[in-house]
Parts: structure tokens; sequence; C-alpha cells
């Protein structure tokens, strides 16, 4: 099963190989990453999906907790949460095309942030699912180039980590 | 006053309490012997090669529970030592290993001895710091030392420029640390520990399971009482002997690969299990799904990452094992009757029934010096009271069967890494530390040749260390392993072109004396203890078919070990 670990690390260098070689070191298999500083710039918020059993799960968790970089982590899917994972598409966008990719990009709400005589670069957020529909909408379009983010994570309601 | 790096570094040893520092010079590291060059209070240890300076300070750090302290160049230096800290990191010694640095406008443009030192022992150390301003020195030698010294210890790697050991700033060593990431718990939850102890008191068939986690959070005096109070058969890790007396009737020795048929058929058959500062390491627990396959598990760690690791426990207890056993103790005080009495008595008689196989017998009467009888020897010579080191192979196992440790801290060997070359180095940090003791290297002809270069810092130092060669012209383990499992194909385990190791220690200045009857090993270990102030290396020619058992082979449970034939 799919699990976010959501974790606040010391915004050190190095801290994030440490992450990254534990989870090499130990097998473990990251599908996902994305790590920037937040409002205290001591600190980096690092959201991570992986998947595994609910013995590697609670394995990856003790093993991340140990380092000494990590200040403290929690597995957003054991709780409501909403997740986000925002994507840029470069796709081949001439003559007829340019009207349907369009349409395209506002059934699924994104919107066109760059384009060209002959390309356009569109932009959408959303889950997962949402992204890997809107690719399979566009198989019939020359895809250029894709950037997904990777997923973002935080938790419903009044709960707050940090 | 301001001081450059290199003093504050000195400073910062004297205020941790350090007395010894273990190492090599080089090029990155200069300015620190500089620095040691102009006091007396830290004492260096000049190893002949920096794996011995990793191993020496480990040897130091497990027989005094202090970390060790070692000092290498950069480059070489650090990548040499990567195996000494490999080994603490696995057995959980804690360790400080400084490293020099290139300068830092070098770092990453391929220097003359530079190495990413800091990416390097990553994965092998329980932390690491690449200083980047000689203000930082101080807090992360306070730091290094906290980490390194707390929660399941281990080895930290201070990864220091040049540079900055020549920049100068005012010192201040700091009184207090606040690591918000790092906060180590060491008192076990109230709850879970009354449902250990109910668990415990209404067991049938108990038997407590006890590691180098006891050994390490000086665990041991408290665990006596624990399991004396209780009445109930306790084995010990490889790691955890010494911890409870090896000689008391409640001790059935060790278990695992080649542990006592009493300890490994009472894991098999228990109900319940006490886990203390233990790791279910696979050569402990031999087939997982064949693992204790009755038993309700309390484990006590200090570590929660190793509980639930390898065999999913019943009841979780993360504490500092010494608070969490007296926690024990003082509930079973509480307990005025238990009704498990007649059980326990079934249960006692069970398992001595399989102590009356009497697995550990070998044949005694034979013309060869069998290497079991050298270890029994050397236990009696030494009254049990010496340090004994090893190396890594049968003879390891032949000093962890046959040398009944009574005392925790005595019994030094490389569980976890296993790393052959680890006996000597580590026996001459045992002797510093303990210069009155005696220390016993039982090695192996294969083992000793990976780190021999070390007989010379023996010389230097003057260290009166024995050396119990045990050599059956094999690599021991190997050849056993080749025996039982590749048909007698014995690929490169024997050891041809072997020095004459009497002449090899002769010429370091050393005693060297070769004994090939099993008469003379007596007399041999009693001349060699007298030589109070000189190692003595005995070269014991031993039967080289000899093999060790019991034996539970790969993929077996426990109950499933292969007994010796004689």
């Amino acid at each position: 099963m799919k699990h976010i670990i959501s974790i606040l690390l010391e915004n050190e260098s190095g801290a994030l190989s440490r992450v990254a070689g534990l989870f090499s070191a130990r097998g473990y298999n990251i599908e996902s990453l994305t790590v920037a500083p937040t409002d205290d710039s001591s600190l980096s918020r690092m959201t991570l999906v992986t998947s595994g059993t609910d013995e590697i799960i609670e394995q990856i968790c003790k093993q991340l907790n140990k380092l000494v970089d990590v200040v403290k982590l929690v597995d957003l899917t054991e709780d409501t949460h909403v997740e986000l994972e925002l994507v840029l598409i470069k796709v081949r966008a001439k003559d007829k095309e340019r009207d349907e990719i369009k349409r395209l990009v506002d059934i699924f709400h994104g919107q066109i942030i760059d384009l060209s005589d002959t390309t356009y670069t569109m932009e959408v957020t959303g889950d997962s699912e949402k992204i890997d529909a809107l690719l399979e909408a566009l198989s019939g379009i020359k895809i250029l180039e894709v950037v997904r983010s990777g997923l973002m994570g935080i938790a419903r309601g009044e709960k707050a980590f940090g | 006053m301001e001081l450059t790096g290199a003093e504050i570094i000195i400073e910062c040893l004297k205020a941790e309490d350090i007395d010894y520092v273990f190492g090599y010079p080089g090029g990155a590291v200069l300015h620190i012997y500089d620095a040691l060059h102009k006091q007396d209070d830290v004492k260096h240890i000049l190893v002949r090669h920096e794996q011995g300076a990793t191993h020496a300070a480990d040897g130091y750090a497990r027989s005094t529970g202090k970390p060790g302290v070692v000092l290498v160049t950069s480059g070489p230096g650090a990548t040499n030592a990567v195996t000494g800290i490999a080994t603490a990191y696995m057995d959980s010694i804690p360790m400080i290993v400084i490293t020099g640095q290139v300068h830092k406008h070098l770092i990453g443009n391929d220097a003359f001895q530079e190495v990413d030192s800091v990416g390097i022992t990553r994965p092998i150390v329980k932390h690491n710091f690449l200083i980047k301003d000689v203000k930082d020195v101080a807090s992360v030698f306070k730091k290094a030392f906290h980490v390194a010294t707390t929660g399941r210890p281990g080895p930290v790697v201070i990864d220091i420029p040049k540079d900055i050991t020549a920049d100068k700033t005012t010192f201040a060593y700091p009184d207090d640390i606040n690591m918000r990431s790092y906060c180590p718990v060491e008192k076990g939850h109230s709850g879970q520990i009354k449902r250990a102890v109910d668990l415990m008191v209404n067991a049938k068939q108990p038997i407590i399971y006890t590691g180098g986690g006891v050994i390490l959070g000086n665990g041991s005096e408290e665990l006596r009482t624990f399991t004396r109070k209780l009445g109930y058969p306790i084995t010990q890790t490889l790691m955890g002997l010494g911890a409870f007396p090896a000689s008391d009737e409640l001790s059935l020795g060790m278990l695992g690969m080649h542990g006592t048929y009493e300890a490994n058929m009472g894991m098999h058959h228990c109900d319940v299990l006490i886990a203390i500062g233990a790791r279910f390491d696979d050569r402990v627990t031999g087939a997982l799904e064949k693992f204790c396959p009755d038993a309700k598990i309390i484990h006590v760690d200090v570590d929660p990452a190793s509980i639930s690791k390898n065999v999913k426990v019943d009841v979780p207890i993360v504490g500092d094992v010494k608070q969490v056993v007296t926690e024990f103790n003082l509930a079973l005080e509480k307990i005025e009757t238990r009704n498990n009495e007649a059980e326990l008595k079934k249960w006692w008689s069970q398992i001595n029934e399989w102590r009356s196989q009497d697995c550990l017998k070998y044949d005694r009467g034979s013309d060869t010096i069998k290497p079991q009888f050298v270890v029994e020897e050397l236990f009696k010579v030494t009254q049990g009271d010496a340090f004994v080191t090893s190396d890594v192979g049968q003879h390891q196992m032949f000093a962890a069967q046959y040398y009944g440790f009574d005392e925790p801290r005595r019994w030094i060997n490389s569980g976890g890494l296993g790393t052959m070359g680890f006996g000597l180095p580590a026996a001459m940090g045992v002797q510093l530390a303990h210069p009155d003791d005696m220390v016993a290297c039982v090695t192996g002809e294969a083992s000793i040749q990976m780190c021999l270069q070390e007989l010379a810092t023996c010389r230097q130092y003057c260290l009166p260390i024995k050396v119990i060669n045990l050599n059956n012209r094999y690599m021991g383990m190997v050849r056993q392993w080749q025996e039982f499992f590749y048909e007698e194909r014995y690929a490169m385990s024997y050891m041809d072109a072997l020095p004459d190791f009497v002449a090899l220690v002769e010429s370091y200045g050393h005693v060297g004396i070769r004994v090939d009857k099993p008469e003379d090993v007596r007399p041999a270990l009693e001349k060699a203890f007298a030589m109070k102030d000189k190692l003595v290396f005995i070269d014991f020619i031993t039967d080289q078919k000899e093999n060790v058992f019991p034996m539970v082979p790969a993929g077996a449970g426990l109950n499933e070990m292969i007994l010796g034939s004689s």
C-alpha cells in the first residue's frame, strides 16, 4: 500500500543524502520525494512516497526517526489528508490540436503557462490519479516533456505538523 | 584568549576526560598533532595502520564503557579506518573518529589525499559532521560525544578541514546540549512494564535471552537480580556473554548458530521469551519462520528500530535496559506468591535433560592439541579473570563456548561485522585501559595476519598481551563450511606460506613459544602469564580438522542442530 511520509528535518547539507542513503542501504523503495525549506529556515519539509507491508512501513518510520537530522515525521496516510501533485507538460501543439489541447486543459482545471508557435506548456495540479488521467487523455498528442513534482500532502482539519 | 581549531580539539578531549587517542599522523592533521605534542593530558598511541587505531579505540571502549577516540588523516587515513568504524557501528560501540580533511577551498577539487569522508562513512556511523567554521568545533565535539554515548551508542565521525585547525576563535566548551532532533527514550512505558511482568510471572516454560545491550547499558547487576529473583533459565548472545555469570546454575550458555543444545532447545520450546538488549540477529534466530513457535515475546531495547524488526514481538518496551530491568525488579518485589512453581520445576527438569547431552564435549584424549582444550586451559591459568579479545572464525566460537565469562566487558569480539584482524589491536586498547590486568588475544593464524603490524605498537608501548594463536593451517570456519556444504572442496582456505611466528614476534622484540603437544599447553600458558611485562605469542599447532559444534545450519530452526560426533 502507498504511504505518504512527511518529514521535518534539519536544513543542513547532507541531511537529504542521509534519508536517500537509508532507503537504498535497506532496500526500501522511494516512489517520489519532494523537499524544500519551511517557513522556519532551519527546517526542511520532505514528503516521501513509499510502499510496503505494514511491517516495512513501521521499520521505515523507525529507521527515519533514528537519523539524527530527522526532527519528526508523520505517516499522513494513517489519517485523513489532502494530497496534491503539480505537473508541467510540454506538448506539440499545431493547428487544430491547439483548440483541442486547450479544452483538455480546461477540463482538468489546468492552465497554459507558456506557448510557442508549435508548443503549449501546461500546468495542472491534483492527486496522482488525476495527473495520470490527464496523461492518458493526452495520449493522442505528442508529449515533449513531463515534469512531475512528486506528491505533497497535509493533514485535514485542526491537526498541524510542525 | 583565542585558540586554534587544533588546540580547541585538544581542549574538547580534555573536557570529555579522554586519556588516550589512537591515531596516525598525516598532512591534514599536522596542526592537531602539533597541538597534541604541546601537552601531556591526552596521550597519543601511534598505531601502524589506521584500522588498528579504530579497533584499539574500540577495545578501549568495550572494556571501559568510555568512548574510544581515533585521529586519522584525510584520504587513505579515513578509508583505512572504515572497517574499524563499521565494526564499532555493528556492535553499537561509542567511538569518536576525527578525520582530517583537505583545506575548505579545495573540497570537491579532487585534491591530494581528498575523499568524501562524510559520504563514505555515512551508512556506518550513528552520525557524522563536517566542520565548516572554527566557531563550531566545540559545539560539534559536544554533540558528537553526546550522540556517541547515549541511547544506542555508536561511532561518530568528525571531519575537519586543515585550515579550520589553524583558524582561531575563543574557546568555551558548552555545558548543556540541546538537540531537538535527538532525544533517546530512557524510561520504559509503565503499562507495558506491567504487562510484561504479568506475562513473565505466569510463564510455564520461560527463558531469558539477553544481548550486548545489557553490557552497553551497564545493566548487568540489575539483570543478575532479575534472573535470580525469577529463577528462570538465561541464555546470552555472543555479544552478551558475561552480563550474567557463565558459572551460575541458571545460565544455559550461548545461543544461536554455535549455541549450546540446552539454550537453543530452551528457546525453541519456551512459552514466554524475555529478550533484553538483544536484536534477534540472524545468527541467533536461525530460520525466522521456525523461531520460538509457541512463545509470547517481551522485548526490551533502547532502540525502537530493533523491536519487531526481524521477529514480531508481543510486548515491546523501548527504554534504557538498566532502568527497565530495575522497574521489573521493583514490580517483582511486590509479588508475594507465584503459581507457576510446579510447571517451572518440570521445565527445569526438561532443561537439565537437554544439558545432560553435554553438547560441548570433545575428544580429550587426542594426541594433537584440540583448540577447545587450549581455551579451557587458558581459563584455568587465568582463573577466568582475563580480558579476552578474539578475531573471527572457529577460534572466536571456541573462546566464546569454553571461556566461561562471569563478568561483563571481559569478552571483546567483533560480533556483528565479524572483522578478522580485530583481536590484536583491540587487545591493545584493553591493555592500555587495564594496565595491571591479564589480556589474552585468542586468534588464529589467518586472522592474526590481518593486523599483524600492530605487534610494533605493542612493543613501543610495552603492552604485555598474551596472544593465543590457534594455528590449524586453515581458515578454520571457511574450511568447516566447505567440509559440510561444499563436499570438502577446500577452495583457498588452506594457509600456505605461513611465517615462523616465533621468529617473527621475536624480531619485534616479543617472546614467542611454539607448542605442539597437549601436555605442553598448560606449562606454556603458565610461563607466558608469568612474564608480566612481555608480550608473549604462543603458537599452538592444533588439530587441523576440528569443527565447531553444535551448529545450526543455514535455513534450519534452533531445534535442528548438528551435534558433535564425539
